[in-house]
């Protein structure tokens, strides 16, 4: 589903964010990333879909390569949904509004089929009665699960998460990582940047552990949380799971 | 496309371009935005004085000023002045002011406005502990703003308000509507003697043009100094 | 003050025979008025294209806007209006110069085109600024959407640029209404122009030059109230600016 081939990505001549990067995930398979900040995991991600261009190796979605010129990208990424660190709500439109907005511009949806998956989709997240609010108004985690709910309205062949949880306070968190978990269980292929390790021991299948850009373990869940192999991993771990 | 066009005309003007109009043009320029920054200090320090009624005579002056275009308070000040000098001095008459006082008169009036905004938002940019610790060292409140604030506000400002000369000095052309000889009336003097419209206008239009963009480069590379500085 | 006030001079006949002298002022303010808005029209329409220009991740588009800028903030007004009348008439071809120099309103059209370009570049800044100020996340979201550039900008990134500016847009529209005097150069006989014929006619300086003033602060107060009503109908329920 998605493949990652020998990606290298610079900031400039001299700061490489990604060094050969090469990892895959799978129809239906959740692939959690973590590692300390800065690593690049945030940054990989976003490559998925083109939102950051790559200087070396390629990308492939769905057997499409992402790092050629002549592919549609707005096509290609009208059909990766990705949810971000700060939802990213457009905060001029309401609710309803921004679950619609590219349903009707980028798939060409009429306006009431888009209503009516938007509106499906957030009773789905529990938040059917603020479809006529603004951003604004709403909690932090109820902003997150308005984002997840619109990127599943595109109806995503797979999911990107970039820290979703990290600008959450605590007691938000879980609302957010409940829907998470839902659509793991439903067998959405998903990819996702996060610190969350109680996540990623519940539902994820692999665990990519990044640090100074590059991957350095890439292991099944239960190898990485039993025995990880570097001693980066193992340091990282013990740092993030004694509290 | 040129060939009927006597830039040489140009030439033989430049000392007239020069002496005369540019001299007027910077020396307006320059007592203006001097005087227009102390006036506008003095008034800055008026609205944030506390004092209800000196706050708000000092805002409705930058209110007034701010909502009129240059040019109708240039006629005003050209026609008020001589009624003014005759009243502070007293004479029988109004008294004859020349062009140049007349138009600095207007200036410094009229940028004391812009240059007190500029000036407030500087002030009002110190924080509050500078003040206080002055206070606390037993200084007075001239004291205060003389060896504390002021000076901070001032160099924090100094690239808006460096902007705001290079406004200024743009602006100082609009004396034309009381035909002066700055550097914009002495282009037009000869483009109108010599029917040469086009060569003059072009070429009053690259002086101000090259005299702005080497200040407002000035101004940004200044600006990125302060930055690293701080 | 050894000035004889007269204010019942705006109610004799003018020499124009055009009615009273107070005639004469509200005719000024009229085409005051006029120009102001053509002008604002001209402004925001080539400030917008210009100030998303600055933004586009382009280098030639940055260029461009730069330039445009620069032309038209580094003249003086006035200097810029005599370019317009006087000189681009003699650059064009002769036949094109000859019909321009014939046209029945040239100072209102020159009026209008000049003050509209020399605002349109300080509108520019301004939409710059807003689109910068506004998070990333919000582009690389409707990106990751599927909008293309063009969609992004007008659903996304404009309606919010645009809110965020209006304060500082309604000191420029004042602005633009205080730089239609400068026109007077041309021969534009706008509200100060009508002002000044009548104190040339009158004598009467001060009554003139007074109901001058207070119509321009009559001008300023109305687009002060107007752009009032405007911010709250378009504010965003519980969005805070700068947040």
């Amino acid at each position: 589903m998605i493949e990652l081939r020998h990606v290298d990505k610079w900031y400039g001549p001299n700061f490489q964010v990604l060094k050969d990067c090469t990892t895959r995930v799978a129809k239906g398979e959740v692939v959690v990333v973590c590692g300390p900040s800065g690593s690049g995991k945030s940054t990989l991600i976003k490559c998925v879909n083109a939102l950051e261009p790559i200087q070396g190796g390629e990308i492939i979605l769905d057997g499409i390569k992402v790092n050629d010129p002549a592919t549609d990208l707005p096509k290609l990424r009208s059909r990766v949904g990705m949810v971000f660190q700060h939802f990213e709500l457009f905060p001029h439109l309401r609710i309803q509004e921004n679950l619609c907005l590219a349903q009707e511009k980028v798939l060409g949806r009429s306006h009431d089929e888009a209503q009516a998956k938007g509106m499906k989709l957030l009773d789905r997240v529990g938040l059917k009665e603020h479809a006529g609010k603004y951003p604004a108004e709403l909690s932090g985690g109820q902003q997150q699960r308005v984002a997840i709910a619109r990127a599943l309205a595109m109806d995503p062949i797979a999911m990107l998460f970039d820290e979703p949880t990290s600008a959450l306070d605590p007691e938000m968190i879980s609302e957010v990582l409940d829907v998470m978990v839902d659509l793991a269980g439903e067998g959405m292929t998903m990819m996702v940047v996060t610190h969350e390790m109680g996540f990623a021991s519940k539902v994820a299948h692999r665990v990519i552990f990044m640090d100074q850009g590059e991957i350095v373990e890439d292991a099944l869940k239960d190898d990485f949380f039993g025995k990880p192999r570097s001693d980066r991993a193992q340091k990282f771990l013990s740092k993030i799971l004694q509290h | 496309m040129f060939s009927s066009f006597d830039f040489d005309v140009i030439r033989r003007s430049l000392p007239y371009l020069f002496y005369e109009g540019m001299t007027f043009t910077l020396t307006l320029t320059a007592l203006s935005a001097f005087g227009g920054l102390v006036f506008g200090t003095l008034i800055a320090l008026m609205r944030l004085s506390g004092y209800r009624l000196l706050g708000r005579v000092a805002g409705l002056y930058v209110d007034f000023m701010r909502s009129l275009p240059l040019v109708l308070v240039i006629f005003w000040f050209y026609f008020l002045v001589p009624y003014i000098g005759q009243w502070l001095t007293g004479a029988s008459r109004p008294i004859k002011v020349g062009a140049f006082s007349s138009s600095l008169i207007t200036f410094i009036m009229f940028e004391a406005a812009y240059f007190s905004e500029i000036m407030r938002a500087g002030i009002q940019s110190i924080s509050r502990g500078q003040p206080a610790a002055a206070s606390a060292l037993g200084m007075t409140y001239s004291q205060t703003m003389r060896y504390v604030v002021l000076p901070q506000a001032f160099r924090n400002m100094l690239p808006v308000l460096l902007t705001q000369t290079i406004v200024l000095f743009q602006d100082t052309s609009l004396v034309y509507v009381l035909s002066i000889t700055d550097f914009l009336g002495a282009a037009s003097k000869v483009a109108q003697r010599d029917g040469r419209l086009v060569e003059m206008y072009l070429f009053a239009a690259v002086v101000y043009f090259t005299i702005s963009c080497i200040a407002s480069w000035s101004v940004r590379r200044l600006q990125a100094r302060i930055s690293i500085v701080r | 003050m050894n000035y004889n006030w007269n204010w019942g001079i705006f109610f004799q006949p003018n020499p124009m025979g055009t009615g009273t002298y107070l005639d004469m002022l509200l005719s000024g303010l009229w085409l005051t008025i006029k120009t102001a808005l053509l002008a604002w029209i001209i402004a925001l329409i080539c400030g917008s294209i210009v100030g998303v220009l600055r933004t586009l991740p382009s280098k030639t588009a940055e260029w461009i806007g730069f330039l445009y800028v620069e032309f038209f903030r580094n003249m003086p007004l006035l200097v810029q209006l005599f370019l317009w009348f006087f000189v681009l008439p003699e650059l064009l071809p002769r036949a094109i110069g000859l019909w321009l120099k014939q046209l029945p309103n040239a100072p209102f059209w020159t009026a209008a085109i000049g003050v509209g370009l020399f605002m349109s570049a300080r509108v520019a800044v301004q939409l710059a600024a807003g689109i910068s100020s506004l998070p990333r996340g919000q582009k690389q979201a409707a990106t990751a959407l599927g909008l293309t550039t063009v969609q992004t900008y007008r659903y996304v990134l404009l309606p919010m640029a645009f809110r965020i500016i209006l304060p500082p847009l309604t000191s420029e529209f004042l602005n633009t209404v205080k730089n239609t005097a400068v026109a007077i150069t041309i021969g534009l006989i706008e509200l100060t122009g009508q002002a000044r014929s009548m104190q040339e006619f009158s004598f009467q300086v001060f009554e003139a030059f007074t109901a001058a003033t207070l119509m321009y602060l009559l001008l300023n107060l109305v687009v002060v109230t107007a752009m009032r009503f405007l911010e709250r109908r378009v504010a965003i329920p519980g969005y805070i600016a700068g947040k």
